[in-house]
């Protein structure tokens, strides 16, 4: 078995091909996932055409100087503007691709917002050439117009419980540049107060003044609550975010090492496990070897042992790299990383050499194992909730007869200290290398 | 499959071999003995049965009834294909196979085959890179690396050109000279008949003819109509209803 073995690394060497496959493969993956890792999603880029005059930047809202730069910035703030000159130039850039969309300010926008009783509408342009890109834009721009609205309903709201406050205690307002003093609802009731105090008993004013100061005291009461009612109208839905205990407390980038590893563990196991054992076919050395010179299970667990091996190397070097270089990992639970890749490399490998014995030839098995593989991660990456639940336990029940998912559980389980324990997957695994193995023999009956 | 009583000259001994496949029968009581050091060719059209007989012989396929007298761990075996990694020098297969054959000796064995297999410069050559004679030596050369008493061929001259099978039947003529029981199987008759002992004739799973290529020609000659070995072989199968 040591000598098949040696044979098998040595036959590995000298297909240069795939050895730039084993490599390389990985890297790419660890490369492409640690630059979308660490470099966060790009902004989208838009064209924008601020149509808004210059000396109309800064105007008047309830008696402060409200700059609308300081506005737009907010609306560029999250992605990359190609500012333009005519409405002519953001349609050309839209409809070219060169840009995702292009959101106009129209000249009255400053005007409208001023008013405080006109809605101010900015206009979108955005090609809807394809409904995934669309529904991006859409929200893109939506989110980006919920920050500007929440900030300025913010300024409304302020401006509007100044007028309140002046209203009930009275103070200063600058009407068309002249200072007007404004008594106050509080004030009013005082002099109210001491006029009705001053009036003789019986004077017919009394029970008229009494009711316009009933009226002082019931206003003065209910507008001193304004604030809080307003507050809540320019807010009127806070989210708060509940995590329900313990189901998924891991990182998303930790999460995506652990979805690549386990993408790389899979194609590399697979493909090489299966191949490496119809090669025996193929180079007719099986009815050989079967004859007394090695068992057939024997030869079964050196393919799967290697294919384990070779495989284990290149992840575990993937994991380092990723955690060495882009994503945070907890080096204390190196060992646990270990435990996980070379369970999920060993289940891996005996789905390989089942695929290997059934398909027999060394490209229907490559074939099939791809034809595998990828159904069976996109299956198992099927999150919850995002299909029915009868359709979701037909897909759970499908996953759980091929490694990726319990593999992926394992790593996850292994890479970040959740409160899910790293053992149901690892006995998943067993149970699945075991199933697959005993298939690969018997369906070696029928390999020679 | 259990040894039986054989005579003390026979190397090797079959007895009532069936097998089946589904409902195909592809031998049907077949028996024969061959002496120690006998060069023996089993001879039929394509479909006889032969790859069959010597893949049971071998050890390689059970038979559904019979018994054989040699254990296939004393039987060299040499496929219709060459069974060696062509990713492999032929140094390395040698090495590999005498390892996992469990010789005593890995490198004497491994150059003692080089030797006698002519193979000494190729010995660092890929074997995928040898030519299709040059393949087939080492494939013989590896079923022989255990010094077997009895060596299998199937079909070993199919697949080379008339100067390659001029030297792989000097190869297996000194082997057998050397003592060593040869069976191999072709469906050429000319070649069994000029080299061999001692020529079994399978048809349709049956055991029709056991004797000398003598022997056998005379037999056929009765079927002669003046034409050559081979019409008359043919004509003889014919007249056996095959
Ligand atoms: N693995 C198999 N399954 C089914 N039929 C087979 C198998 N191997 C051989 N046969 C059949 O058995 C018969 C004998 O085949 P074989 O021994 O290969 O003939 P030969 O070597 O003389 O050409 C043929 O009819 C063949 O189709
Ligand atoms: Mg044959």
């Amino acid at each position: 078995m040591r000598w098949l073995l040696l044979k098998d690394l040595q036959i590995l060497r000298r297909s240069p091909l795939l050895v730039v496959l084993l490599i390389v493969y990985p890297i790419v993956i660890s490369l492409l996932i640690g630059f979308a890792l660490s470099g966060g999603p790009s902004k989208p880029k838009i064209a924008v055409l601020n149509e808004i005059p210059t000396n109309q930047r800064t105007f008047d809202l309830g008696g402060r100087a409200v700059n609308a730069d300081e506005y737009t910035a907010r609306l560029f703030g999250s992605i990359d503007p190609t500012f333009v000159h005519t409405r002519a130039d953001a349609l050309k850039l839209v409809r070219d691709g060169r840009v995702l969309a292009a959101v106009i300010l129209p000249a009255d926008i400053t005007e409208k917002l001023a008013s405080g009783t006109q809605q101010a509408t900015i206009e979108i342009a955005y090609n809807g050439e394809d409904a995934v890109k669309q529904r991006y834009v859409e929200s893109v721009i939506r989110s980006r117009i919920a920050d500007v609205n929440a900030a300025l309903s913010k300024r409304f709201e302020q401006i509007t419980v100044r007028y309140i406050n002046l209203l009930l205690d009275g103070g200063s307002l600058n009407v068309f540049g002249r200072d007007l003093q404004v008594l106050g609802l509080t004030n009013a009731k005082k002099i109210l107060d001491g006029a009705i105090a001053s009036l003789p008993g019986g004077s017919p004013l009394r029970p008229a003044l009494g009711q316009v100061d009933r009226f002082a005291a019931i206003a003065i009461q209910n507008l001193g609550a304004s604030g809080a009612v307003l507050q809540s109208v320019s807010e009127p839905v806070r989210a708060q975010a509940t995590n329900v205990a313990g189901s998924r407390r891991t990182p998303l980038d930790s999460y995506a090492v652990a979805v690549a590893v386990t993408v790389s563990l899979m194609f590399l196991t697979v493909l090489l496990a299966s191949g490496l054992l119809a090669l025996e076919r193929e180079e007719h050395a099986f009815t050989r070897l079967v004859r007394g010179l090695v068992s057939r299970l024997g030869l079964l667990l050196e393919k799967i042992g290697l294919a384990a091996l070779c495989s284990f190397t290149v992840t575990f070097g993937m994991v380092l790299a990723l955690g060495a270089f882009f994503v945070e990992l907890d080096w204390g639970r190196l060992p646990l990383w270990i435990v996980a890749l070379a369970a999920g490399g060993i289940a891996f490998a005996a789905m390989g050499v089942a695929i290997g014995g059934v398909a027999r030839e060394l490209r229907a098995a490559s074939l099939l194992a791809f034809l595998l593989a990828l159904p069976v991660a996109f299956l198992a990456l099927v999150p919850s909730g995002a299909v029915s639940s009868g359709l979701y336990d037909v897909v759970n029940g499908i996953s759980a007869i091929f490694p990726f998912k319990p593999t992926l559980q394992a790593l996850d389980a292994a890479l970040n200290a959740g409160q899910r324990s790293i053992v149901g997957p690892l006995l998943h695994l067993l149970a699945v290398a075991v199933g697959y193995t005993v298939i690969a023999r018997i369906a070696l009956r029928r390999f020679g | 499959m259990s040894p039986v009583a054989t005579s003390d000259r026979a190397a090797l001994a079959v007895t009532g071999i069936t097998k089946r496949y589904g409902e195909r029968t592809a031998l049907r009581d077949v028996s024969f003995e061959i002496a120690s050091g006998e060069l023996v060719a089993v001879i039929g059209p394509n479909g006889a049965g032969k790859t069959t007989l010597l893949s049971i012989l071998a050890g390689i396929a059970s038979a559904d009834a019979g018994s054989v007298s040699c254990p296939p761990r004393d039987v060299g075996w040499v496929p219709q294909q060459p069974a060696v990694y062509s990713k492999l020098s032929v140094r390395e297969n040698l090495r590999l196979f005498a390892r996992l054959e469990r010789v005593a000796d890995v490198d004497a064995a491994v150059a003692r085959m080089l030797a006698q297999a002519d193979l000494a410069d190729r010995a660092g050559d890929e074997v995928g890179r040898l030519s299709g004679g040059n393949k087939q030596r080492v494939n013989i050369a590896v079923g022989l690396l255990a010094e077997p008493r009895v060596v299998l061929l199937d079909e070993p001259s199919s697949s080379l050109d008339p100067r390659q099978r001029e030297r792989l039947w000097g190869f297996i003529g000194e082997l057998a000279s050397r003592g060593t029981t040869v069976v191999y199987s072709t469906h050429n008759v000319q070649e069994a008949e000029r080299y061999a002992d001692r020529v079994l004739v399978l048809a349709d799973g049956e055991l029709l003819f056991t004797g000398s290529p003598r022997e056998l020609e005379s037999t056929a000659d009765r079927y002669s109509t003046g034409g050559d070995f081979e019409a008359a072989f043919v004509r003889f199968l014919h007249e056996r209803g095959h």
